[in-house]
């Protein structure tokens, strides 16, 4: 059974139309991101599915259940969708157990599940304390186990690690999917991080412009993107012009074999997908067939991977990562490049 | 609702005729009332923004001794109400009257309008810009006056506007002083010769001298977002200017203030308590004003608070110019003067509302019509404590709208607007003018009994009301502090 059915859901606020017929399903279990740039309507979804928005087409189905359509609309307490906000917005008034315990009935509360739902979040010995005693990332913690209680059909993450710094967010990304996991509930996460979608999720959806544009396991979503806006969203993208003959790509960077839809396409103008850790160099003087030859330009050192940009003899400037091997690419030096593993390419005129 | 009096005051005086209207208007003795209000409101404000803007940058900005002190010290003068400022002056120098006897009063007792906004400003200042304009080379006095400067603009604007409407509305010292201004000459023709039309030409006189001012605050209030912060971060603390050899001077020149805003009447109250209280059948007399003070401001609160609590949540929630407006309207409540209310209620009484004429339901009436500014401040910054995402939060949570109210709504507004009617309740206690016109014959009050007593020169007689008043205004006046930051920001900083 599906947690989540949203089916060409469509809201506007005056003539901007935030949402155009979007669709989602969330299957029961599933830790599901929408992913998008500001404005593409992914919190007016979230709003909708969590009642707090009214929708103006299209109809959405909590565990099967009709919560939203055509003259249907359960006010927000009675869907069972439990929220996580930006902030926290835990309840200042309250201490962390009452915040927790908020949306129990007084059995429940008796019944040990606010300890179980802490201890979840790494915040067992916390009870007693007040909001404003708890660090950024001990209030988000306190928002999912306050979410989780009640047991919830599906739980609703608004962005909920933006506020807070890369070190802490990565951290408790995982402790966030792992009590999801231990408690067997069923998530959306709203967010415009790719590397937040991509890292966290077991499936991802893209939106933009208030529509679905492509739906997947992140893995498929960076490696086959539905188009060239969605590729260079999802990670570092180069974007090549090139023409397809006999299933394979040519460009200046280099030939590849293409895959998926374009490759049974007409042979013509295409714009192809690299991403850079495609690009392979090598020492100039490589004499291997298909070699392309260029001249560093620049060697940017990241610590755990470098990126080298190289300049080739028609003026395209082309990215190449690599892994830390220790090697450092001095400007100027003449190298080697190919395209290794098959590319996907669009019909140029797709291309924006 | 709140406009009614003052639309009832036009009406009545436009039935006057245009030819009366002038008769009265165009006389030496108004332009001297208006040149006389207006030099008035003028020293004052020059003398308030000098006192206010020095007193916030010794206190919040340099290494002077004793800053913690002196932060409070220089809120505290709010909670002497000015007529008995006036009134603890008179009674120590002898012949202490006149405009600039009116113009020290009224300036020593309202520099923290401008005080108060304007060390709330320098603390929210962004420090980080002033670290950047002195790596760039510029010394401590100019960064202050190229960076610090233009963000105080409209804290001190503010205030100042604040210091001047209360100018023009101040009866209570300019009538003890015998400073001739609008508001005395209106309650002295009401009084003395029941001279309506002259009474009312005069009071609309005073509101179109407050509507330019208002008008004046809202273009300056407009401006104010130039000077928002960019971005978020984290706030550090301000670097301190070091004053070297002018510490001591300056403390001094601080404590020197302080001693003539609050010294003054803490001795003379101190000296002349012991006779007032002694005196024969005072005790009495002192318990019965209190009661009706005690009575009749919990009455004027109460139906303040019962008109400001659908109006503060619409303006609290309602997104929009209406949210933009609320904090407009605490500026709102100095602008009406409580001698105009007062009158136009009498009027009001009299012609429509004769049945609550001479009764306490009209002069709860006048409180509600002057407060219910400060009562809907109040509790829309109470409603703003529970943000729309934590009721969005608990619903989600599966609690209908009901028990979310109950359970988050209420809980977190509930102590802001408690404190709002605390407010309310304590400056209807120290209402003067329109209590002195609306009171039913034969009812005092603490203010009118002191006003009443300071007429005929009997100080010692006048003492004791003088200081309950005083104890009273101390509440909100710490209220006024402790929110404004003026004593939280001196704790944090060292």
């Amino acid at each position: 059974m599906t947690a989540l059915d949203v089916t060409a859901a469509g809201k506007a606020y005056g003539p901007v139309a935030a949402l155009a017929g979007a669709h989602l399903s969330v299957p029961e279990g599933a830790l599901v991101a929408v992913l998008g740039p500001s404005g593409c309507g992914k919190t007016t979804l979230l709003r909708c599915v969590a009642g707090l928005e009214r929708l103006d087409a299209g109809e959405i189905r909590v565990a099967g259940a009709l919560v939203a359509g055509p003259r249907v609309h359960l006010p927000a307490h009675r869907r069972r969708v439990a929220l996580v906000p930006q902030e926290g917005a835990l309840f200042p008034h309250l201490s962390v157990a009452d915040n927790v315990g908020y949306g129990l009935d007084r059995a429940a509360r008796r019944s040990g599940r606010v300890d179980e739902v802490l201890a979840l979040v790494g915040l067992a010995d916390h009870h007693r304390r007040m909001p404003h005693q708890l660090s950024g990332g001990q209030q988000q913690r306190v928002a999912l186990a306050r979410a989780l209680a009640p047991r919830p059909p599906l739980i609703l993450l608004d962005e909920p690690f933006s506020a807070l710094d890369a070190g802490l967010r990565a951290e408790l990304r995982q402790d966030v999917r792992a009590a999801l996991r231990a408690d067997g509930a069923t998530a959306v996460l709203v967010t415009h991080d790719q590397g937040e979608a991509l890292s966290l999720a077991d499936h991802v959806v893209v939106m933009r412009g208030g529509t679905v544009v492509q739906d997947g396991a992140p893995a498929d979503v960076y490696a086959a993107p539905a188009d060239p806006w969605v590729a260079r969203f999802v990670g570092d993208a180069m974007l090549l012009a090139g023409t397809v003959t006999g299933g394979r790509a040519r460009t200046a960077a280099g030939e590849a074999p293409v895959v998926g839809a374009g490759a049974a396409g007409d042979p013509g103008a295409v714009t192809v997908l690299v991403r850079p850790e495609q690009l392979r160099l090598t020492p100039a003087g490589d004499t291997a067939p298909g070699g392309i030859t260029g001249r560093v330009l620049r060697h940017d050192f990241h610590g755990h991977d470098s990126v080298t940009v190289v300049g080739l003899d028609d003026g395209t400037r082309v990215l190449s990562r690599r892994l830390n091997d220790g090697a450092r690419d001095e400007p100027g030096t003449a190298v080697t490049l190919r395209i290794e593993g098959p590319v996907r390419a669009w019909a140029a005129d797709a291309a924006r | 609702m709140a406009l009614l009096p003052l639309v009832y005051l036009l009406v009545r005086t436009a039935e006057a005729g245009a030819g009366r209207i002038a008769e009265e208007l165009f006389t030496g003795r108004v332009a001297v009332l208006t040149a006389r209000t207006v030099a008035l409101a003028a020293v004052v404000t020059a003398a308030c923004v000098v006192l206010g803007v020095g007193t916030a940058f010794l206190v919040g900005r340099t290494d002077l001794p004793g800053r913690r002190l002196f932060a409070v010290l220089g809120a505290l003068p709010l909670a002497v109400p000015t007529y008995i400022a006036a009134f603890t002056w008179v009674s120590t120098l002898d012949g202490f009257t006149g405009f600039w006897a009116s113009a020290v009063v009224l300036s020593l007792c309202s520099y923290p309008y401008v005080y108060l906004p304007v060390v709330a400003a320098l603390d929210r200042a962004d420090a980080a810009q002033e670290d950047v304009a002195r790596s760039l080379g510029h010394n401590p006095w100019r960064t202050f006056r190229s960076v610090t400067l233009p963000q105080l603009r409209p804290a001190v604007a503010g205030g100042a506007l604040l210091v001047a409407l209360y100018v023009l509305s101040d009866f209570g010292a300019v009538a003890l002083l015998r400073t001739d201004t609008f508001t005395a000459a209106i309650f002295t023709a009401f009084d003395l010769g029941f001279d309506r039309t002259g009474a009312l030409v005069l009071a609309t006189v005073l509101v179109a001298l407050t509507t330019v001012l208002l008008v004046g605050e809202g273009a300056t209030r407009r401006r104010d977002a130039r000077y928002a912060a960019v971005g978020a971060g984290a706030r550090r603390p301000h670097t301190r200017l070091r004053l070297g050899p002018a510490r001591l001077p300056a403390a001094l020149l601080l404590a020197v203030v302080a001693a003539l805003a609050l010294g003054v009447p803490a001795l003379n109250l101190a000296r002349r308590l012991a006779a007032g209280v002694s005196r024969p059948g005072s005790l009495p007399e002192i318990a019965a004003a209190a009661g009706n003070s005690l009575t009749v401001s919990a009455a004027g609160a109460a139906l303040t608070l019962l008109l400001a609590l659908p109006i503060g949540l619409l303006v609290a929630r309602a997104p929009g110019p209406l949210a933009a407006g609320a904090e407009g309207l605490s500026y709102l409540s100095h602008a009406l003067p409580g001698v105009v209310i007062g009158l136009s209620l009498v009027f009001f009484g009299v012609n429509v509302a004769y049945p609550l004429y001479q009764t306490r339901w009209l002069l709860t009436l006048a409180y509600a019509v002057l407060f219910l500014p400060l009562a809907v401040a109040a509790v829309s910054a109470a409603v703003a404590q529970a943000p729309p995402v934590l009721e969005d939060v608990a619903r989600s949570l599966g609690r209908s709208p009901a028990r979310v109210l109950a359970t988050v709504t209420v809980p977190l507004t509930v102590p802001g607007i408690a404190a709002g009617a605390a407010l309310v309740f304590l400056t209807c206690m120290k209402e003067l003018p329109a209590t002195l016109l609306l009171r039913p014959t034969g009812m005092d009050t603490l203010a009118t009994e002191l006003w009443t007593h300071t007429g005929v020169a009997a100080y010692a007689a006048a003492a004791p009301y003088a200081a309950l008043l005083v104890a009273l205004s101390a509440i909100p006046t710490w209220f006024l502090a402790a929110r404004t930051g003026a004593l939280a920001s001196q704790e944090g900083t060292r």
